[in-house]
């Protein structure tokens, strides 16, 4: 079966198995599994990274094909030995093979493959399907530990050190075994670098083990798969671990949910898997895994490494013997590495007593990673923990367990298992939540070194402070109790870097509810059915059951949709599909399309739509029989049936008035009134239009784009130009008659650029020239926009407007504004005025743009007052996108607006689209955030429609959604590619759905979160006063906070903080969003400002708010090339006076030097000795000649290659008087308007919970 | 009445003034039983190649109302150094610059030869001629390049400082600045929005912030600036120009089946005539409208652009079944009106196979003094060489135009000014020399033509207000003086007085007398003039009923006869001919609308109201020549007799030059005997006539349709229809019309005298 599976797999999409890189990893590694296992495995090992090649090799060959399946149950996997496992899992694994078949087309598919034969014998073949889904979420749990996934391993690695540091609070005197563990740090010690790189693949790998290790668990992962499989029984224990799990593995708190849960879980199902004590037993092998872990690593990096890795690692041998007891100590071990969470949830959930000794090691991890924050608890439990902790998980309730041996391991378990393993079990998700807690790997590295550093964790009482680099200094400073130690809060930068971390292999999208690496870690997408976080992101992954969870969580439940995003080169775009004639297939009642979601039935010949049930013929042409699994025989050969995203191609009937859209049009419309033209802007766009428009977006690079291009420059009148490429001279006509706006030429306005090359050149040419004399100071706005719009009607196509326009348009036209700024309506109930648009003229242009698909973009230029509310409308409306240049000089502010401006015409771009999005019965999306129209309640019309542009879609219950099914959504846009082709791009995803809420917690991502609130927020200040706002959310932050709190988390003083794992950052950024310039306007931010950014922020993806709300800041001290510097947190007291800091926000960029900075870095960078010579209005670097200034340089253009719009440098003395900007961007410190710092908001925030809970 | 004739025709030579009574009864009362009213026909600027100019202001009279320019007539007492105005008998000293007169040392308007005299004045500063070309670009691509080609050619004949500016117009109305180098700019208007002028002035740059006073017109050198940019002097712009029309295109919006093409041409007029208003009132400028079609969009409009709707005949019209015609004329007329008060005359150059909306248009021209010209293709002779005719120059090298005429009209205390019909607008200046009764344009005594030929002629109607009882004493003589300023084409201001004086006569002791004085050709004119214009505003057959009673009435005073016997009436000589003028004007087309189109009616209307007497008696009657071996060319009867095998007939209908062949002359000349020296004779023969016309159609403006047929020839039929009367024609292009045997006008046939041709 495997290997039949396996060839279908290879088949699927030629490329997709190419991503999936199966055949490095596969080759390798399947030779050594093939030896040891069955080509079967190899397959999963393959997809699953290069780790499990590792780990197969290692003897666990056998398990790593589990680990495929482990992806469900992996732990449970584990357990039984590969051979043993193989079959006995067989049918377990079928069920959760299909799920990842589904999802995941080459490593699932191979594990699907695996499992696919045990569905068959097991289950039946539609059951699968569904079973995926139920697997999905009840494999969540196994899944997680099955680590298999990419995440799961590097997540153990974090996962690990964050156990670790749990570990260590908590067994704060476990230090000595922190010591323990340290042997196998000191001997990582030279490894623990590895691990870094390593570990992850290690951790892969180490899942594989832990599989392996599993393989004498076998019998608990048994239980545990049987409990997936076994829906009836075995779910609800499992389910149990589930919620259990994740809430530990969420928070530290989870030592209490541990404890519950686990003692149920752990005694129905664990009691049988009486193995993992085995494994515990063999913790110390574990260790010795951990070098195995290492060994992994390079496997990973290389599947011929892993020879080497043997080599290496004399832990190959150990490998050997460990296969049995290696998983437990891996497991362990994954608590270091990424086998030891997984196998140590599982296990230590599953031998919570038996395994007491890892448990208490996990244990101390967990608590450790509770917050030290702990000063508020320390009051109360541990002091320490309360605070920090309390966040984390309170350190307090693992302290507490840390000392109850027993009370330890469930603690252990959960906090292994609940906090990490939960995060394993997420595989995925887990993996981020482990990092979450746990600072980062590498502490937690030290941490394994020596169960001491728990210990340490445990002084700190932050677990962040403990992942921190800084952590080392740290300590003596958290001690003091009485004052909150910044250190001992959430760090973001921890968060980040334990998510880089753990991220080794590439995220799949086959398994439903998982949740991606964080926007800030570097990955690599395959896609397996559900779309790839590049193109949605989801705030929860683990949707509630019913809209009284949702309400009572007031988690929002949202997804960023990016449905053009680009995707790095190494990952395939959407594939294009041709349904023929009839135009793509959808179902016949909710009209979904085709997707991987539809259920084939009655032998192929009709369809079930998953959206809503109804039953569809099959057109002939498109019959496939099905195979044994109840899916189509071409399900791989077809995108629709096997991918996440892809495109059809739309047919006549898709098109406006049902006519073959006409190829689209770029105008350009140039304001020539005396400002323009004085500060040489005229000048400058002319001369770059010359070059740009050789790059006007086009699909196929071959070919010249069909894009046509007019001109039109304006004052208070209008300048057409005839460009047509029989005339010697290009012909201006000027249409005076602005109150009623019109195209005075058809022909010869829109050109092709190749054909009238010349004439456009020569009228470049001459457009400055022309009004180098011109006194005209005003200009008009509305008629701009109207002309552009007419011309393209005119021309019957769709097109994009590029205006730039400098000045408040007071001339008498339609759409004329008056300057209304007034800076004493900040902070009244008429403050929400300024943000509106002045008059209802321009929306009703909107209107017609958005008909006509007209998309706008606008370029400002402002030396005053432009009101940029009311300017952005249209823009804003149609899909298009605005660029604020104040102040603008030519010399300074060129390069940024040219960047600006070349990337805006090059990036690819759909035109005339409507995106509509679908969900499975249960929710609705109810709201919609960015940048378009809306006619309706459901059709989002975008005029334009570009690859940076994010559209954040809110659902809401209608009904109850039910665990088996999980919640599906399709986002489908239809639009007009850059070529003049209509197609449909359709994005599907599937998330689970949780009767716990600490599923939900434990699966949310904080920074999509963030971009909901902060979008929801921006919108409101339309209506409703700002301080308004600002109390809704920190309400609404306060009760998810609060729910939790009173939910999931273990039982402990109030004055405990405590917060989700994977909420812990929600404090500080909402701390950002709320002192945002929007929210909480300095005195010296304008007007125009406060709308360009609401305006802004509005279409901006998960990315972007993440880096926009909190800036990133690293510290140049040494540069190596490869990796960037770690970032340090924004906060003035980390900042150096002896350092160069580089912060960057997405729209701003600062060179940030010390006073005191060394002589040798100024020459390095500046190229000067002194200090005081340091031009800062320089707005590029000198370049020279020694490594660290290349370096510095590569690193900006790296910043600014991956913002969607240019950053200008700015180089910031300190003292100097820019410095306050600056300052405005350390966003964890108190803000001059009044923004609390990031301790006092988080004391506030603990205030407001607590209110609710009391 | 030789003595007549010729003290008639040296009256025309000299003061270009033609009366239709040379004696005028001394009553309203006798003046009524005329029937023909005491009228004249005037020709402002008849040319007088033996007249300069003198260089100095007229001397008028102080009397505030009167204003009489001082004249032959008056009575001058040398030593006094007073003279007497001979209108309103107020005393006037002389000017100072007059110290050195006496009767040896007379200024020239004192002299009686002097009795028209033309003064040059310098009152503000000299503007430069203008003409602005309107163009349709609606046209289909030969058209347009002929035009092109005449355009381009036009510009060579304009004096090099003349301003020109160019104005194309097709679905949108492009103005082309011609100042800027590189670039071709140009000012867009939508075709379909009615502007006012003060939003065209703002939409073209030329109102100024700082000029917006109340009526203040920018200051002049601001105007300049402003103006410049759409109307620059020839020479700067020469080349631009060329190869701006050079590049001109047909209109690119793309034309539906079964549509026409979208034709703004009222907005582009309206935009003209703000253009110039804005920049240079009361200027002499001239607007060239040139169209190929109707105007179908927007104010003006004349048709809708559905091909399936046809453009509005007589038919629709006197079913009152033509949608756009009273909105479009209103239009028009307004803007005619704005136009005139600027001065500004508009042409209109029509030529395409359908009616172009002339009907509606035509105010443009006739309240304005401008001309059209209607043909079949800009791609014709007719159009080309009439379009040069535009630009003929006189003896002395200026054009024959003149701008900004201003008429004034004074006369002696016996007599009152009715009105007048011709290319003119009153400016209706409320003299006491005006009459209440209106004939034609009245209520004024003064009247604007905004550009004048020298042809150009005015019929001017007075009323004799003596009372009856109130007799003139014996040899008085009343008088009349024309006061005509204008702009000359070479920019000099002007004013040219004719001041006239007939005898009166009592009508009941004199009548011989006054009968012998009647002018029956001037009469004709003047009447059918009368009729003319009765005809725009009436029904037709109101008019034809009307004529007809005016002649019956003339007759019953003048003839005689003997009750119930036709065949006795008599005509004196003096008045033979007028029925026959009449006859012919009846089935003219100026009165008859059949079988014209209500374009072509206008045409021919406009052109007779407004040409001068010969020309106009040959548009009531056309001449025909017959030419033969048998003599020199001797006029002949217009009558299908005249037709006969060996004679060549030409005949000039004024709208058309037609040479026929006989059956004999067609041929021999197809025997090819004109190539043989021996028959020299008949190739001269064939040429005399060909010769002759080339002599009307080197001074005809506009340019007669030139047909050279013969017997049997299909083109034969121009002459066809109007000689034979029992004949019934098809005349695609013209006026041919139905012939009505007149039983009764028969009659006055045999009374013709042919020696007055």
């Amino acid at each position: 079966m495997n290997v039949n599976q396996h060839t279908p797999m290879a088949p699927p999409y030629g490329q997709p198995q190419p991503g999936y890189g199966q055949p490095g990893y596969g080759q390798p590694n399947y030779a050594p599994l093939d030896g040891g296992y069955p080509a079967p495995y190899a397959p999963h090992n393959g997809p699953a990274s290069a780790y499990h090649p590792g780990i197969p090799q290692q003897g666990y060959s056998s398990f790593t094909s589990f680990p495929s399946k482990a992806m469900a149950a992996n732990p449970i996997s584990d357990p039984c030995s590969p051979l043993d496992l193989g079959p006995a899992r067989g049918p377990p694994t079928s069920g959760p093979p299909p799920v990842q078949a589904a999802p995941q087309y080459n490593q699932h598919s191979s594990g699907d493959i695996q499992n696919g034969p045990p569905p068959v014998t097991q289950a039946p073949p539609r059951p699968p399907a569904s079973m995926q889904y139920n697997q999905g979420g009840v494999n969540m749990s196994a899944q997680q530990p099955s680590f298999p996934q990419h995440y799961g391993p590097p997540p153990t690695m974090h996962q690990v050190t964050n156990q670790m540091t749990g570990m260590h609070i908590s067994s704060g005197p476990p230090t000595p075994a922190g010591p323990g563990y340290a042997p196998p740090p000191s001997s990582q010690p030279p490894t623990s670098s590895h691990y870094g790189g390593t570990p992850q693949p290690s951790y892969s790998q180490s899942h594989p083990p832990a599989s392996s290790a599993p393989s004498q668990p076998p019998p608990s992962s048994a239980p545990a798969v049987s409990q997936q499989y076994y829906p009836s029984s075995a779910p609800p224990s499992q389910q149990p671990f589930n919620s259990l799990p994740p809430t530990s593995q969420q928070r530290f708190v989870s030592p209490v949910q541990p404890q519950q849960t686990f003692p149920p879980s752990s005694s129905s199902s664990y009691s049988g898997p009486a193995p993992p004590p085995t494994h515990t037993s063999s913790a110390p092998v574990t260790q010795p895994q951990q070098p195995f872990l290492p060994p992994q690593p390079p496997f990973s990096s290389a599947p011929s490494g892993q020879p080497p890795a043997f080599t290496a690692g004399p832990p190959p041998p150990t490998q050997g013997s460990f296969p049995l007891q290696a998983p437990p100590p891996s497991s362990q071990p994954g608590s270091f590495p990424p086998p030891g969470p997984p196998p140590s949830s599982v296990a230590s959930g599953q031998y919570p007593s038996s395994m007491p000794p890892p448990p208490q090691q996990q244990p101390p991890q967990s608590q450790p990673p509770p917050f030290h924050p702990g000063p508020p608890p320390p009051q109360s439990q541990m002091p320490p923990t309360s605070i920090g902790q309390s966040n984390h998980q309170p350190p307090g309730p693992q302290g507490p367990p840390s000392p109850t041996g027993p009370l330890q391991q469930p603690p252990l378990q959960q906090g292994m298992p609940t906090g990490y393993p939960p995060q394993h079990n997420g595989a995925f998700g887990q993996v981020r939540s482990p990092q979450p807690g746990y600072g980062g790997p590498y502490p937690g590295q030290p941490n394994y070194g020596a169960p001491a550093p728990a210990p340490q964790a445990q002084k700190r009482l932050d677990p962040d402070a403990i992942p921190s680099p800084q952590a080392s200094d740290m300590p003596p400073v958290q001690k003091s109790r009485h004052r909150i130690d910044p250190d001992a809060i959430p760090s973001p930068i921890q968060v980040i870097e334990d998510d880089k971390a753990k991220t080794n292999e590439p995220f799949t999208t086959g398994v439903r509810g998982q949740a991606p690496p964080l926007v800030t870690t570097n990955f690599q997408v395959k896609d397996q059915g559900n779309a790839s976080p590049r193109f949605v992101r989801c705030t929860a992954y683990n949707m509630p059951c019913t809209a009284d969870m949702a309400k009572q969580s007031q988690v929002p439940l949202a997804a960023v949709i990016k449905p053009l995003a680009t995707l790095p080169p190494d990952e395939t775009p959407p594939y294009v599909v041709d349904h023929g004639e009839g135009g793509p297939i959808r179902c016949n009642r909710c009209k979904a399309y085709m997707c991987p979601y539809m259920q084939f039935i009655e032998g192929g010949r009709r369809f079930q739509c998953s959206f809503c049930s109804c039953v569809t013929e099959v057109p002939p042409h498109y019959f496939q029989h099905l195979d044994h699994t109840g899916k189509r025989v071409d399900c791989y050969d077809r995108p629709e049936l096997s991918l996440g995203s892809y495109e059809f191609l739309a047919t006549v009937d898709y098109c406006k008035n049902n006519k073959i859209p006409q190829p689209p049009a770029f105008i350009f419309l140039i304001d020539v009134s005396y400002n323009a033209v004085k500060s040489g802007l005229v000048s400058i766009i002319c001369q770059e239009l010359k070059s740009l428009l050789d790059h006007l977006p086009r699909e196929n690079p071959e070919i010249d784009s069909v894009i046509r291009v007019g001109f039109v420059t304006y004052n208070k009148v209008l300048h057409f130009y005839n460009v047509k490429a029989s005339l010697a001279q290009p012909q201006m006509l000027v249409v005076s008659d602005v109150s009623d706006m019109f195209v005075p030429l058809l022909d010869g306005f829109l050109v092709n650029v190749n054909e009238s090359r010349q004439v456009i050149e020569s009228l470049l040419d001459q457009i400055p020239e022309m009004f180098a004399d011109t006194r005209e100071t005003e200009t008009v706005f509305g008629p701009v926009i109207q002309a552009g719009l007419e011309a393209l009607k005119a021309a019957d196509c769709a097109g994009k407007l590029f205006v730039f326009h400098t000045s408040l348009p007071i001339a008498e036209a339609p759409g004329k504004l008056k300057n209304r700024e007034d800076k004493k309506l900040i902070g009244t109930d008429k403050e929400k005025s300024l943000f509106q648009p002045q008059a209802g003229f321009y929306n009703n242009l909107a209107k017609e743009c958005v008909t006509q698909g007209c998309c706008v973009d606008l370029f400002l230029f402002p030396n005053q007052y432009v009101d940029v509310a009311t300017l952005g409308v249209v823009p804003v409306s149609t899909g298009g996108s605005i660029y604020k240049y104040t102040y603008f000089q030519a010399q300074s502010d060129q390069e940024r607006f040219l960047n600006d401006l070349r990337r805006d015409i090059q990036k690819p771009v759909g035109f005339d689209a409507v995106m509509r999005v679908r969900t499975s019965t249960g929710i609705r999306a109810t709201d919609f955030y960015g940048s378009f129209f809306m006619n309706n309640t459901t059709d989002v019309e975008l005029a334009g429609l570009d690859c940076d542009k994010a559209i954040t879609v809110e659902f809401k219950h209608d009904d109850k959604l039910s665990e088996e099914t999980g919640a599906l959504m399709q986002c489908a846009v239809l639009y007009t590619s850059c070529s003049g082709q209509r197609r449909l791009r359709i994005h599907n995803m599937a998330v689970n759905c949780c009767s716990q809420l600490a599923d939900l917690y434990r699966n949310c991502e904080t920074d999509t979160i963030i971009n909901f609130l902060s979008k929801y927020a921006f919108r409101g200040v339309l209506n409703n006063p700002t301080k308004a706002v600002r109390d809704t959310l920190v309400n609404q932050c306060a009760q998810i906070l609060a729910c939790y709190r009173k939910n999931c988390a273990s039982p402990s003083s109030a004055g405990q903080l405590i917060l989700p794992e994977c909420m812990k950052l929600l404090p500080v950024y909402l701390n950002c969003v709320l002192k945002s310039d929007v929210l909480l306007p300095g005195a010296d931010v304008s007007l125009d400002d406060r709308a360009y950014l609401r305006q802004l922020i509005s279409c901006m993806d998960v990315a972007e708010t993440h880096v926009f709300f909190y800036p990133r800041l690293l510290p140049l001290v040494k540069l190596e090339s490869g990796a960037l510097p770690v970032a340090v947190r924004d906060s003035e007291e980390r900042l150096s006076k002896g350092g160069v800091y580089l912060l960057e926000t997405g729209l701003h960029l600062f060179l940030w030097v010390g006073a005191s900075v060394q002589q040798e870095l100024l020459l390095n960078i500046f190229g000067t000795p002194s200090f005081g010579q340091i031009d800062s209005s320089m707005t590029s670097l000198p370049v020279l000649e020694n490594p660290f200034s290349q370096r510095l340089r590569e690193i900006i253009e790296s910043f600014r290659a991956q913002r969607s719009r240019y950053m200008k440098l700015v180089v910031v003395k300190q003292e100097d008087r820019a410095e306050l900007m600056f300052k405005h961007f350390l966003v964890e410190d108190k803000s001059a308007s009044g923004g609390a710092s990031y301790v006092d908001f988080l004391c506030h925030m603990h205030k407001e919970i607590r209110q609710l809970l009391s | 009445m030789s003595t007549y004739q010729e003290f008639i025709q040296q009256n025309e030579d000299r003061d270009g003034v033609r009366f239709s009574w040379n004696l005028w009864p001394s009553s309203r009362l006798e003046a009524t039983r005329l029937v023909v009213p005491v009228s004249c026909l005037f020709t402002p600027l008849k040319e007088r190649p033996d007249l300069p100019p003198v260089q100095y202001e007229p001397v008028l009279c102080s009397r505030a109302n009167c204003k009489a320019v001082l004249n032959p007539l008056c009575q001058v007492d040398f030593r006094a150094k007073v003279w007497a105005c001979n209108f309103c008998f107020q005393r006037n000293p002389f000017p100072p610059s007059y110290a050195g007169i006496s009767e040896v040392n007379q200024p020239a308007e004192l002299m009686p030869q002097f009795s028209t005299i033309e003064y040059i004045v310098q009152r503000g500063p000299q503007t430069p001629l203008i003409f602005l070309y309107v163009v349709d670009t609606c046209l289909e691509e030969e058209d347009l390049q002929a035009l092109k080609g005449s355009l381009q050619m036009s510009l060579s004949l304009l004096p090099p400082n003349a301003l020109v500016g160019l104005i194309t117009f097709g679905r949108m109305v492009q103005v082309h600045e011609l100042s800027c180098e590189g670039i071709a700019k140009s000012y867009v208007f939508r075709g379909t929005k009615d502007l006012t002028s003060k939003q065209i002035q703002e939409m073209l740059g030329l109102m100024k912030p700082a000029a917006t006073g109340p009526q203040g017109r920018p200051v002049a050198p601001q105007d300049a600036v402003a103006s410049c940019r759409f109307l620059q002097p020839v020479h700067r712009v020469d080349m631009n120009l060329t190869d701006l029309l050079g590049e001109l295109q047909r209109d690119p919006w793309p034309v539906p089946q079964g549509k026409r093409p979208l034709r703004s041409t009222g907005v582009a007029l309206s935009v003209a005539v703000g253009l110039l208003e804005g920049t240079f009132p009361n200027t002499g400028a001239r607007v060239m409208l040139f169209v190929g079609g109707p105007p179908t969009q927007g104010p003006g409009m004349v048709v809708g652009d559905e091909l399936k709707t046809p453009i509005r005949s007589w038919h629709d019209i006197q079913k009152d079944n033509a949608r756009h015609l009273k909105k479009a004329t209103k239009f028009y007329e307004a803007l005619a009106n704005r136009s005139a008060a600027n001065g500004h005359c508009i042409d209109i150059y029509a030529c395409a196979l359908d009616q172009t909306g002339l009907l509606e248009m035509k105010c443009l021209s006739n309240l304005t003094g401008g001309h059209i010209v209607m043909g079949d293709s800009f791609n014709t002779s007719l159009f080309t060489q009439t379009f040069q005719g535009v630009f003929s120059k006189d003896f002395n090298g200026d054009f024959r135009m003149a701008f900004g005429g201003v008429l004034e009209i004074k006369t002696s205390r016996e007599l009152k000014v009715c009105g007048a019909i011709g290319p003119c607008v009153s400016l209706n200046s409320k003299a006491p020399c005006v009459s209440e009764n209106e004939m034609g344009i009245g209520g004024t005594n003064q009247w604007k033509m905004c550009s004048l030929t020298p042809s150009s002629t005015l019929g001017i109607y007075l009323e004799v207000v003596n009372q009856h009882n109130a007799p003139i004493p014996q040899g008085g003589r009343g008088a009349i003086q024309f006061v005509t300023q204008y702009q000359h084409s070479n920019t000099q201001k002007r004013i040219r007085v004719t001041t006239i004086t007939r005898n009166w006569a009592d009508a009941q002791s004199q009548i011989q007398h006054i009968e012998s004085s009647f002018d029956q050709e001037a009469a004709a004119v003047l009447m059918a003039r009368l009729g003319v214009f009765r005809a725009e505003s009436e029904e037709g057959p109101d008019v034809l009923r009307w004529l007809d009673r005016q002649l019956i009435r003339l007759c019953q005073k003048f003839g005689q006869y003997n009750k119930e016997d036709p065949t006795s009436f008599r005509l004196s000589e003096s008045l033979s001919l007028y029925p026959q003028f009449m006859f012919h004007l009846r089935r003219s087309p100026f009165l008859q609308v059949f079988n014209n189109s209500p374009d072509e009616s206008s045409y021919y209307r406009h052109h007779f109201t407004r040409q001068d007497l010969t020309q106009s008696l040959i548009m009531i009657q056309p001449i025909l020549y017959s030419y033969s071996f048998h003599g020199p060319p001797e006029p002949v009867l217009l009558d299908s007799s005249s037709i006969l095998p060996d004679r060549i007939l030409l005949m000039d209908t004024f709208f058309q030059l037609v040479i026929y062949h006989g059956e004999t002359i067609a041929q021999w000349q197809k025997a090819g005997y004109q190539e043989m020296p021996e028959y020299q004779n008949f190739k001269q023969l064939l040429k005399a006539p060909q010769d002759d016309a080339n002599d009307i159609l080197e001074t005809r403006f506009p340019m007669p349709r030139y047909i050279n047929t013969e017997h049997g020839g299909s083109q034969a039929r121009f002459l066809l229809s109007k000689v034979n009367p029992s004949q019934t024609h098809n005349n695609l292009y013209a006026w041919g019309q139905v012939r009505i045997v007149h039983p009764w006008g028969r009659g006055f046939m045999g009374s013709l005298d042919s020696e007055i041709f």
